[in-house]
């Protein structure tokens, strides 16, 4: 957190002296490469925009293709300057020997691949994003007044200081009220496009009044103008209403999030035309200022969206996603499952007696050979990312999977799964996070006093190793010497795990039911053994509550996201984090796998959901359309889409390798904590605050989509309105919220939720 | 819309006054206006920062502060009910709470969801209430009422519009519901009681019973049908037991079954005969049980639109005024209009007191005319004293005459007035048991009451240690921060009364400076006697009541109580005990409270309502 918000303003002193430099810089390979004339200004600005703003990978790789032209062109002295204002400084040694290629594309030096290059840059990037991002911004307000023409050249200082620009603040509800008639006045269909100016004008020329400490015209102001605003920025209104005075803008994280990233708007390039043309016969600098210096327009061609259109994509803290933030290459196919063999009569029976469930023998046919398939071409390459290997009990662990999955129902809109309820009476301390173990064998609970609970929802009791006096005694040799370290003396059906030291908020069985992770209100994420039932490690990075954390569906990495707005990625044998995920401008609330443990997806307060690719730690994606803070996640088994459930009710689902919105699931009255796809994806279910389990038609949903090249292209969808339709199922429980939904192997759906009376 | 939010977001801050109160709370005096200002603003935005909205769960109860006005002052206080420290100590310590436990049930069975009392009525009352109000508007169980709005099922509405006059309702029972049928009413009226109550119990509390409804209210209303006619009491009362489960079950809606369940009713209030030995048996309980249940459901089901309390009225009136009318029958309808409330029998039957007393007096000292007819008219004379004594004791005000009675209810006149004093009487005793608080500590929150009779020798060890209970109590009562209405409080007063049994009482006037409140930040509990006394200040009266006061010699008065009184201002007490106890004297008792507004207060202890 305190990188993301602060940066900014330590860095200030220093980026005014150096502007001056980086702005020619900045400003040459712009006109040279683009090799735009000068009559088309507009097309000068989309264009380096873009570049300019874009996240921080895509910053990098415009840094380095810049370095790389400043090179080719023997401009050697601005490439210093370049490098050095990029915080690139220590390359430069490696690399100024080095031939064009090599100091362009490997910073480091290193012959990495170019995804690699970009994550080893990542940690110095960390540091110097602050500077990179202040330093590409004024490239923009440079070209800017060459466009308009203006007569007062916005200083450096002006962006840098944010509203120290000085207006008449009497004017400044004239302006704004100008520029809403002139917007009620134009074509329905740029209307609508237009409109998505109004929120975050008013809230930077709100700033702006406060800034420069007019306090009662920026009352007045905000009086004036916010019932005009979308009820969706609600919350975000209340915070800043309450923020009148300079000083107050002081460590204020709302106000931070709109300094430090732009608001996104997507525009057609009439209606921007329309609303430029506008500004500059009205000689509006103020709001074209505003304009140019704190939102950012992704312009496209074509037809301007439709009001419909615009209302499901927006709704974040920062506007839309840009179209360049989905655009990178997602390896959303399944890893191939590794060849196990067929399991013979023998070690069938072997197997069961492992478990621990004898059932009768039947012969089966080769479920194994069906299983393997060829490699996805959408999938990842096997060694992407390193993973564990397979232990024995894992292995009788999927032939254990494989057996029930022959053995599982079929689902669809005529045979509906039966919903088994797991309701906790007498929790007065408050059930926080609920998980099952993928054989549904154990529940975990954490609950608000601290604690976490395992239960056993099997007639097989839950026994620890004995104690290490009661071990030696035992024959080591002997043919059941597994058994024998158990203590069936403290068996039972429930055991409890004490070692946080504040309410428990998340929960996560590792896939081979050996541990037990928990995250914290203490900002700790630890982890339990569930031989001992004691905890192993207590993971510190978080300087704030933890919000949620999840094993990888192959064990060993886990996710945790809290309020300090990153997410981390752990390796349980590692006290550090491996990658740390940092981009949500408030925060993560639910973290969760991709089911080939490539990515992760994390959604936040600021209700924009982002994946990430753990290889690079690059964000890869951005969905923004959710209307309130998101409380779910849920990858379909396949890999390909994504749910996600808001505080707003609403489940929206995801194309993750076309970076899309394909449909909106309407019926929930109160947030959706609890999403999973049943075993083979045909249904998805949706747990409640409102008491219910919602099933859903997720076959159609995805089916219904069509996802031609324009739509992939453009990004603008609209959704069909079939929410009826594909309800499948409503069910109520008494007086139950839904926090947690699973699915057994064989596709029967277990519920959980604290009864509240 | 755009109003409602303009509320909210209104910039409100916190009071000037309010920063006065709190820097005067620790000691900061003399604000200045302007300073009070920019603070108030800082104070409002820090806390705006801090109180984000909730993530999770949010509390259901109301913050409980309740809301009060007088005198040009408006205040916010804690709810503070008087507990009697007596009953707490008392009570057996409460059950330690039950550890969390996991219980699974069936949620849904391959998409229906079962009937079982883990699962909310598979109809709620609501959806059944709509059904027989508005029954073009019932929506099945799972149907949105969004999807009405949807075009296409406004299409399907107007293509099965003719259909869909009448609502369906699947009145197919599941086998497991007709094994559940059968049970339950053969239980209903079968020998065995233990098995009855049980049944009975099913059918006021099972949540799933909705469907069977209409079954069982056939079931009830053949019953009567056929055991009116063999003059079958038994079977009738079990019958009349199974509409009252019914009935108080909170998950049916009975109102599309009356017009079975009422004619059944009403048989058995006023039907001539309802047993075989109409000389023996006493058929009197079911027809007053059954008038019962009819005043229940004309006071759930009565509407506009059907009428149901005033049909009823009016059919109990009709034979009531028929001269031939049996005495049964007669017994029937009076009890039928008395349960309907005191209006019904202001109105309609206190009129008539004196017509039905002659022929009550026909019957007694007229020509022998038949032991069934004596006996009617006997309980038809105790019904009616029954009914209309309370009714009148409130009517007619004090003293009653019993010539006077006479003369306006005629023969059943003398009686009345005698059931009338008993009924005053009565109201009198319970309004002085509910008065008989003798101590009363309001503190800041927590509220403790100690509670004595005179012969209380039940806890003595409280009494006997006073310095150790009441001086504490006084220190809550001075530690009491100034609030911002009162920014300099007078010296609070409080007037301390002392009596032995039997001895009269004394009072004093103990006067709390407000300077010595800065002491709040003591903890009453922690709080030691000799750092007390100094706060106490005896103005005049007696010695006497000082003494245990300073833990002095407490000894041989033992059955001494000490209470400080404040005065609570007149328009504030709603909340207070009503003390007619410390008028009179009667009760040696002495209230400890909090003056509210010592502006008004004056030291005579005034009784309030």
């Amino acid at each position: 957190m305190a990188a993301v918000q602060d940066g900014p303003i330590e860095l200030e002193p220093e980026n005014e002296i150096k502007t001056e430099t980086s702005n020619e810089v900045l400003g040459n390979p712009g006109d040279a490469s683009g090799g735009v004339p000068p009559t088309a200004p507009v097309a000068a600005v989309a264009t380096e925009k873009p570049a300019a703003a874009a996240a921080d990978s895509t910053e990098r790789q415009t840094l380095l293709a810049v370095l790389q032209f400043l090179k080719k062109s023997k401009l050697f002295e601005s490439e210093e300057i370049l490098r050095r204002e990029a915080g690139l400084l220590n390359e430069i040694g490696d690399s100024q020997g080095s031939g064009v290629g090599g100091a362009g594309l490997g910073g480091g030096g290193d012959a990495e691949p170019e995804s690699g290059d970009a994550s080893s840059l990542l940690s110095r990037v960390a540091g110097a994003a602050a500077t990179a991002s202040a330093n590409a911004t004024p490239a923009p307000a440079k070209v800017t007044p060459v466009v308009t023409g203006g007569e007062d050249q916005p200083d450096v200082n002006v962006v840098l200081a944010a509203y120290s620009q000085q207006g008449d603040p009497v004017l400044y509800p004239v302006y704004y009220s100008g520029l809403k008639r002139f917007i009620d006045s134009v074509l329905d269909c740029h209307r609508a496009e237009l409109s998505q100016v109004f929120y975050p004008l008013f809230v930077h020329m709100y700033l702006e009044l406060v800034y420069n400490q007019y306090e009662k015209e920026a009352k007045a102001f905000f009086e004036k103008f916010h019932g005009d605003q979308e009820c969706y920025y609600k919350d975000d209104l209340r915070i800043l209403s309450g923020l009148t005075k300079k000083e107050h803008m002081k460590g204020n994280e709302t106000l931070l999030d709109f300094r430090t990233s732009k608001f996104v708007l997507r525009i057609s390039r009439d209606s921007y035309q329309l609303l430029k043309r506008h500004l500059q016969e009205r000689q509006n600098n103020q709001i074209w200022n505003i304009i140019q210096e704190h939102l950012y327009i992704d312009i496209f061609d074509g037809m301007p969206r439709s009001k419909g259109q615009i209302d499901s994509m927006s709704g974040s803290l920062a506007g839309e996603a840009k179209r360049e933030a989905n655009k990178a290459k997602v390896f959303y196919g399944l890893l191939k499952e590794p060849e196990i063999e067929v399991p013979l009569d023998d070690e069938d029976e072997e197997a069961e007696n492992e478990e621990g469930k004898p059932k009768k023998k039947k012969p089966k046919k080769d479920s194994t050979g069906s299983k393997s398939k060829k490699q996805d071409p959408n999938a990842p390459q096997q060694s992407r990312i390193p993973l564990p290997e397979l232990k024995d009990s894992d292995k009788l662990d999927k032939i254990m999977n494989m057996k029930e999955a022959t053995k599982r129902v079929r689902l669809g809109p005529e045979s509906l799964p039966s919903i088994c309820f797991y309701t906790f009476l007498n929790a007065y301390q408050g059930l926080t996070a609920v998980d099952f173990t993928d054989d549904s064998s154990l529940v975990a609970g954490g609950f608000a006093d601290s604690t976490v609970r395992v239960w056993s929802v099997t007639p097989k009791k839950l026994r620890g190793v004995k104690t290490a006096g009661d071990l030696s005694l035992i024959d080591k040799d002997s043919d059941d010497v597994l058994e024998r370290i158990m203590d069936e003396k403290t068996a039972s059906e429930s055991k409890n795990l004490y070692g946080h030291s504040g309410p428990v908020y998340g929960i996560s069985f590792s896939p081979d039911r050996n541990y037990l992770l928990s995250c914290s209100e203490d900002a700790t994420v630890r982890l339990w053994s569930l031989q001992t039932f004691t905890c192993l490690v207590g993971y510190k990075g978080h300087n704030y509550p933890v919000w949620d954390t999840q094993f990888s569906p192959y064990g060993y990495y886990f996710i945790s996201g809290g309020h300090d707005r990153v997410a981390r990625l752990w390796a349980t044998d590692h006290y550090q984090p491996l990658r740390i995920f940092s981009g949500h401008l408030a925060d993560i609330t639910c973290t969760r796998f991709h089911p080939n443990s490539n990515y992760v997806a994390t959604g936040s307060a600021d209700r924009t959901i982002r994946l990430w690719d753990i290889l690079t730690g690059n964000c890869v994606r951005i969905f923004t359309g959710h209307k309130g803070p998101i409380h779910s996640l849920a990858f379909s088994p396949n890999g390909k889409f994504l749910a996600s459930g808001a505080t707003d009710g609403r489940v929206l689902l995801w194309d993750i390798g076309h970076g899309l919105m394909i449909g909106e699931l309407k019926g929930h009255t109160d947030t959706v904590y609890a999403l999973k796809f049943s075993r083979d994806g045909e249904i998805l279910a949706s747990g409640s605050m409102d008491n219910t389990v919602r099933l859903w038609d997720a076959l159609k949903a995805f089916d219904d989509i069509e996802t031609d090249d324009f739509t992939a292209a453009t990004g603008h969808i609209t959704l069909p309105e079939n929410s009826q339709e594909l309800l499948l199922g409503s069910y109520m429980t008494k007086s139950t919220p839904v926090i947690h939904l699973h699915f057994t192997r064989r596709n029967l759906l277990l519920g959980a939720g604290a009864y509240n009376p | 819309m755009a109003e409602e939010r303009r509320s909210k977001l209104s910039n409100t801050l916190l009071p000037t006054e309010s920063m006065k109160g709190i820097a005067e709370s620790i000691g900061v005096s003399q604000m200045q206006e302007e300073t009070c200002q920019v603070l108030s603003e800082e104070v409002s935005y820090r806390i705006k920062e801090i109180a984000q909205p909730l993530y999770g769960f949010h509390a259901q109860d109301f913050i409980p502060f309740r809301f009060a006005s007088g005198g040009g002052r408006e205040l916010y206080f804690y709810e503070e009910k008087e507990v009697d420290l007596s009953d707490i100590i008392n009570t057996p310590l409460p059950r330690v709470p039950l550890d969390v436990s996991m219980k699974a049930h069936w949620l849904s069975i391959e998409g229906v969801q079962p009937a079982i009392p883990e699962n909310p009525p598979p109809a709620p009352k609501e959806q059944q209430k709509a059904e027989s109000t508005e029954p073009l508007k019932a929506v099945k169980p799972g149907q949105e009422e969004e999807g009405q709005l949807q075009g296409k099922d406004k299409k399907k509405l107007l293509e099965g519009s003719a259909m869909k006059l009448k609502p369906r309702s699947t009145h197919e029972l599941s086998v497991e519901q007709q094994l559940y049928y059968k049970e339950i009413t053969e239980a209903c009226v079968g020998s065995c009681e233990a098995k009855r109550a049980e049944a009975l119990q099913s059918i006021a509390t099972d949540p799933g019973l909705y469907q069977m409804l209409p079954r069982f209210s056939t079931f009830i209303s053949e019953g009567v049908r056929v055991n009116v006619v063999q003059n079958n009491l038994a079977l009738l009362i079990y019958l009349m037991r199974m509409v009252k489960a019914l009935m108080d079950n909170p998950t049916l809606y009975l109102e599309k079954y009356l017009h079975e369940l009422i004619p059944a009713v009403v048989t058995c209030i006023v039907s001539r005969q309802l047993c075989l030995r109409p000389d023996v048996d006493n058929h009197w309980a079911l027809r007053d049980f059954a008038a019962r249940l009819m005043a229940q459901s004309c006071k759930t089901f009565s509407t506009t639109t059907n009428n149901i309390q005033s049909r009823i009225t009016k059919t109990f009136t009709k034979s009531w005024l028929d001269e031939k009318t049996q005495w049964t029958t007669r017994y029937g309808c009076i009890a039928g209009l008395a349960e309907l409330g005191h209006d019904v029998i202001k109105t309609l039957i206190i009129p008539r007191l004196q017509v039905e007393g002659s022929r009550v007096k026909a019957v007694n000292e007229g020509p022998i005319v038949g032991n069934i007819d004596k006996i009617g008219a006997d309980h038809v004379q105790s019904l009616l004293l029954k009914h209309c004594a309370p009714v009148l004791a409130k009517m007619r005000s004090p003293p009653d005459n019993q010539e006077q009675y006479r003369v306006e209810y005629g023969y059943l006149g003398p009686m009345l007035c005698t059931h009338v004093v008993k009924a005053r009487a009565q109201a009198a005793m319970q309004a002085q048991q509910v008065n008989r608080t003798t101590l009363t500590i309001t503190q800041p929150r927590p509220t403790l009451t100690l509670s004595q009779g005179a012969q209380s020798s039940r806890t003595p060890s409280i009494i006997k240690v006073p310095s150790s209970i009441t001086l504490p109590m006084q220190t809550l009562v001075s530690a009491r921060p100034s609030t911002p209405t009162q920014p300099s409080p007078p010296p609070t007063k409080f007037i301390v009364m002392s009596s032995s049994t039997g001895s009269t009482t004394t009072q004093q006037v103990i006067t709390l400076s407000s300077a010595q409140s800065s002491v709040t930040s003591t903890s009453p509990v922690t709080s030691t006697v000799p750092s007390l006394q100094p706060l106490v200040k005896l103005e005049g009266g007696h010695t006497q009541g000082a003494g245990p006061l300073s833990g002095g010699g407490g000894a041989s008065r033992t059955m001494q109580k000490y209470i400080v009184v404040s005065l609570p201002p007149a328009g504030d007490s709603k909340t207070l005990t009503p003390s007619p106890a410390l008028e009179s004297n009667s009760a040696t008792s002495v209230k400890l409270e909090r003056a509210d507004s010592p502006a008004t207060g004056n030291q005579s202890p005034q009784p309030s309502h």
